[in-house]
């Protein structure tokens, strides 16, 4: 990618944007890192970052296993929690599709939210519009498209364009990259063995290509092919695109976090 | 009343069937080679066409306006059909179609009739009916001959034996073809040599031949078929009595709307420009074809998905099979595993639909047989929001279950912590405290339910200190 | 069956009874699209299905459908009943559809015709059972065909060659040879209908 070079990675295009961080239940959780990365990359960007604490899940389990009204409970709250914010930041291709195309067909929540959302990389590219946010990573790293930043959101090459102009990497194509890593939430559980076909697929073609990393933009499917990697014990690392994005050659990623 | 045999008696629910395709290694290795040689193809094919996003949102919109107000142009077609000296049944259910069209087979002095490919009349098990009454129905689809004659049942919408390999389809032939060579050889084309010489007779002498329909035009009665080999010519052009069972979506208004589905069909389905023969007749041409055409409408489950606001684009599909052929599932389990002549992601939600029985398990496992990868809208000709659909049967099988069922308790006390920021940081406390017995950060063995990731999969362990206790101890300054 | 009939219609409307609303439907598709060289265009797309397409001026059809018979061995040929005199030469045995029985297009060599209208695009002929195509049967069951398409006959795209048709006669749209993909998605040419197609474009 030819973005971009006079970007310096010290220059702070959001100019002090308020920007409410929408972490997800699962990142909260279980991959607190991956929020503080954010919180660190939009900050370098001169973001103002806020996390209302009274933000819990967005009711995407619910919905996609069929309880419509506990995911229309947990959207109302979200709507509640976030009211006031101009921008919406998740670092969650599918959390952030499921507020911008599934809120508003819940009743009652309507478009308000849905229309503030973004993806971390959309915001990024989109409306802070820079490619180059200053990381260093020097590895070897995959990138695996999740099918609803893919088709939901659309968020097209921006994941990559972010990757291509990270200082030291070495990016590598995943073969097959669009095919569906065989998570789809409750999915992995109720038809367990063809989500671990999918899964044992995807695997070989990351594993093909040699990468040490695996990144994405969401940790749900990030859990699903790091658990089916970690069994295996193959040594290879999955990591959200923003731990790469945030890691810098003053405060670089250790493999231990 | 009566069970659709939409779906085959006695298969077990998809997760079930599924486990067992999975650990076929000769069908797994069958699926991967076909779905990836025909997505590719598809690929190529649509990449060629500049308006496909137009043309798709047409097709889209002639489907609904036909199902908008399907009960006028339903009569129109009856009207049609008749005053060009075609004759119009309708039947209520699978038994009816099949009573009409046993009954006009022997009419016609016939005890086989030559059939071409048709899902509807898969769909309403008529080959087992005319057995049943005397009648033999000989499929003349190269396909469906193999799975005939293998005794089988189809796995895929257009090319139902696309889980059989060439030595798998040669040792069919050799063992049911009494005048297939000895020496028989495993390539297409001699296999296909082998079934052209099989049907050539049949074609030649047969009375009555029965068919499918692509599309119907209310204004002009027209029926058109979509074909490659030419069997469906045969039996569309030689027999004297011709009987077309037809649901009732597939109309169209207009004979101009078929500009946009002979454009979006031959694309999404054999992946081609144009399939090689496409055939289309209104009534009877006097000297021409068939003297004798009649014409039966089929319900079978259509109305009851139509009156579902949101599963009714269901009804839109045009059978071209594109989302099976991109869908991540399909291509791991195969068509059987679906237990319907409906499989892959269209099958998953137009299935249930058909049933149309809450306690058939079998059918309210299907709409769970999607990771909701959304490859299926992707390639859909006629924008079928399948996740949608699928979401929303999700949440109608969920409504048939008990609020007291295990996963109802589950879901519902989730739902009751995320609901209340403080339960929910007290369970990340609980979560982070049971992690420290997992020093590695993870775990390899979970009990049941969990085991169903564990299987396969370590399981992380909740962090010592969450993002919000982060954000508490360093940040909450800027916040509340 | 008319309990039937009065039943659906009536589950039919109960389904609806939500009043759906139906958008417009939108024509922006292309209808047209244009071609430097649209004989070219029709050439290479009916020669992609493997049948064998050559161009000729109006002089040379007769010596070119000789040719074309010659090679594939045909001396038995099916002539609908308006095929042009010109057409016909005098080289091979034509049979005229008298009608012919089954046993009889069983067993001729070929059959020649014209078309009405051949789609550029995605190297489509549509016979409409005209007098240069005949009945339906004509061009089934022998296993050659060899098509004589005149160039005002070839449109580019699928919406201009409906435009151009009847269609309630009865309509068949050949696009190459017979063929399947049934066995690993294998494309084999030649099943039940004409196992070989060529085609003779005449210039104008």
């Amino acid at each position: 990618m030819t973005t971009a070079q006079h970007e310096s990675p010290t220059s702070r295009p959001a100019a002090g944007m308020r920007v409410a961080l929408m972490a997800t239940c699962l990142t909260d959780t279980l991959y607190p890192h991956t929020a503080r990365a954010v919180v660190t990359l939009l900050e370098r960007l001169g973001c103002t970052v806020e996390f209302p604490l009274s933000q819990t899940c967005c009711g995407q389990m619910h919905f996609n296993t069929g309880y419509r009204d506990d995911a229309t409970r947990l959207a109302s709250r979200m709507n509640e929690v976030f009211d006031g914010y101009t921008a919406v930041v998740a670092p969650s291709g599918s959390c952030a599709a499921m507020v911008r195309d599934i809120y508003p067909k819940l009743p009652g929540v309507g478009e308000d939210l849905a229309h503030r959302m973004y993806e971390l990389s959309e915001f990024l590219v989109d409306v802070l519009g820079v490619t180059d946010v200053g990381a260093y990573f020097p590895h070897r790293v995959t990138y695996h498209p999740t099918c609803h930043s893919l088709r939901m959101l659309g968020v097209g090459e921006r994941p990559l364009q972010l990757l291509r102009a990270v200082r030291g990497i070495d990016l590598i194509e995943l073969p097959a990259a669009e095919s569906c890593c065989g998570f789809g939430g409750t999915f992995a559980v109720k038809n367990a063995e063809t989500s671990s076909a999918m899964l044992s697929d995807k695997m070989r073609c990351v594993l093909n290509t040699g990468a040490e990393v695996l990144t994405a933009g969401d940790n749900s499917c990030l859990m699903h092919i790091g658990g089916g990697l970690s069994r295996l014990r193959t040594g290879v690392h999955t990591l959200h695109l923003a731990d790469i994005l945030a890691s810098t050659e003053e405060d670089p990623w250790h493999v231990t976090q | 009343m009566a069970r659709n045999p939409v779906t085959w008696m006695g298969v077990p629910t998809f997760p079930k069937a599924a486990q067992e395709a999975l650990g076929d290694s000769q069908l797994r290795s069958n699926l991967r080679h076909a779905t990836h040689t025909i997505r590719d193809k598809r690929a190529a094919a649509v990449g060629e066409v500049p308006d496909w996003e137009r043309l798709r949102r047409a097709g889209e919109a002639i489907k609904d306006e036909t199902l908008a107000h399907l009960d006028t142009y339903l009569q129109k077609l009856e009207a049609a059909v008749t005053s060009r000296g075609g004759v119009v049944h309708w039947a209520r259910d699978a038994a009816e179609a099949n009573a009409i069209v046993l009954k006009l087979a022997r009419a016609a002095g016939a005890d086989e009739v030559v059939k071409v490919k048709s899902m509807a009349t898969a769909e309403i098990g008529l080959n087992e009916a005319l057995e049943e009454g005397g009648v033999t129905a000989i499929e003349t689809d190269l396909a469906e001959l193999i799975v005939q004659l293998g005794n089988d049942r189809p796995s895929h919408i257009l090319v139902p034996a696309i889980h059989r390999n060439r030595s798998e389809v040669r040792e069919i032939f050799r063992n049911q073809m009494p005048e297939a060579p000895a020496d028989l050889s495993s390539e297409p084309k001699a296999l296909a040599e082998a079934a052209r010489r099989h049907l050539r007779k049949k074609f030649l002498s047969a009375k009555v031949a029965v068919s499918g329909a692509n599309f119907a035009v209310a204004d002009t009665g027209s029926i058109m078929v979509v074909e490659s080999e030419g069997n469906g010519r045969m039996c569309l052009t030689l027999p004297q009595t011709l009987i077309t069972v037809m649901g009732i979506e597939k109309l169209v208004p207009t004979s101009r709307d078929l500009e946009v589905f002979l454009q979006l069909l031959p694309r999404s389905s054999t992946a081609e420009r144009m399939n090689p023969y496409t055939s289309m007749w209104t009534g009877v041409t006097p000297g021409d074809g068939p003297q004798e055409f009649h014409l039966i409408l089929l319900d079978n489950g259509r109305t009851a998905t139509l009156s579902d606001p949101v599963g009714r684009q269901a009804l839109r599909c045009i059978r071209c099979s594109a989302c099976l052929n991109v869908c991540p599932v399909y291509e791991r389990t195969g068509g059987q595993s679906y237990g319907s002549v409906y499989p892959g992601p269209i099958g998953a939600i137009l299935t249930p639909q058909l049933v149309d029985d809450p306690h058939d398990k079998q059918a309210a496992s299907l709409p769970f047989a999607s990771s909701l990868c959304g490859a299926c809208f992707e390639v859909c000709p006629v924008r079928i929001d399948i996740p949608e659909v699928l979401t929303h049967l999700r949440a109608r099988a969920v409504a048939e279950k008990s609020k007291m069922s295990p996963e109802a308790l589950a879901m519902s006390a989730m739902a009751t912590m995320f609901a209340d920021p403080r339960k929910y940081a007290l369970a990340q406390r609980a979560g982070a405290a049971a992690a420290k017995l997992a020093p590695s950060g993870s775990v390899s063995r979970l009990p049941f339910p969990g085991s169903r990731w564990t299987a396969t999969r370590d399981m992380p362990m909740p962090a010592t200190e969450s993002f919000r206790t982060w954000w508490k101890t360093n940040r909450k300054d800027s916040d509340e | 069956m008319s309990d039937a009939r009065t039943a659906i219609l009536h589950r039919v409307r109960d389904a609806l009874s939500d009043r759906p609303m139906a958008g417009d439907i939108p024509r922006d598709y292309d209808l047209h699209r244009d071609y430097p060289d649209l004989l070219e265009l029709a050439q290479e797309r009916i020669a992609d299905y493997k049948a064998d397409v050559r161009r000729v001026s109006p002089a040379q059809v007769g010596t070119e459908i000789t040719a074309a018979l010659a090679r594939r061995g045909a001396a038995r040929v099916i002539a609908p009943p308006g095929l042009p005199t010109d057409w016909r030469t005098p080289e091979v045995t034509w049979l005229d559809d008298t009608p012919l029985g089954l046993d009889e297009l069983d067993a001729a060599d070929a059959v020649v015709t014209g078309c009405a209208v051949t789609i550029a695009e995605t190297g489509t002929i549509v016979l409409d059972a005209g007098p240069t195509q005949g009945r339906r049967a004509l061009t089934l069951v022998p296993d050659y065909h060899l098509c004589v398409i005149e160039a005002h006959q070839v449109v580019a795209t699928v919406p201009e060659a409906l435009a151009r048709l009847d269609t309630t006669r009865p309509l068949t749209f050949i696009s190459g040879p017979s063929a399947t993909s049934d066995i690993e998605l294998d494309r084999v040419e030649g099943v039940h209908g004409p196992r070989t197609l060529d085609v003779l474009l005449i210039e104008s």
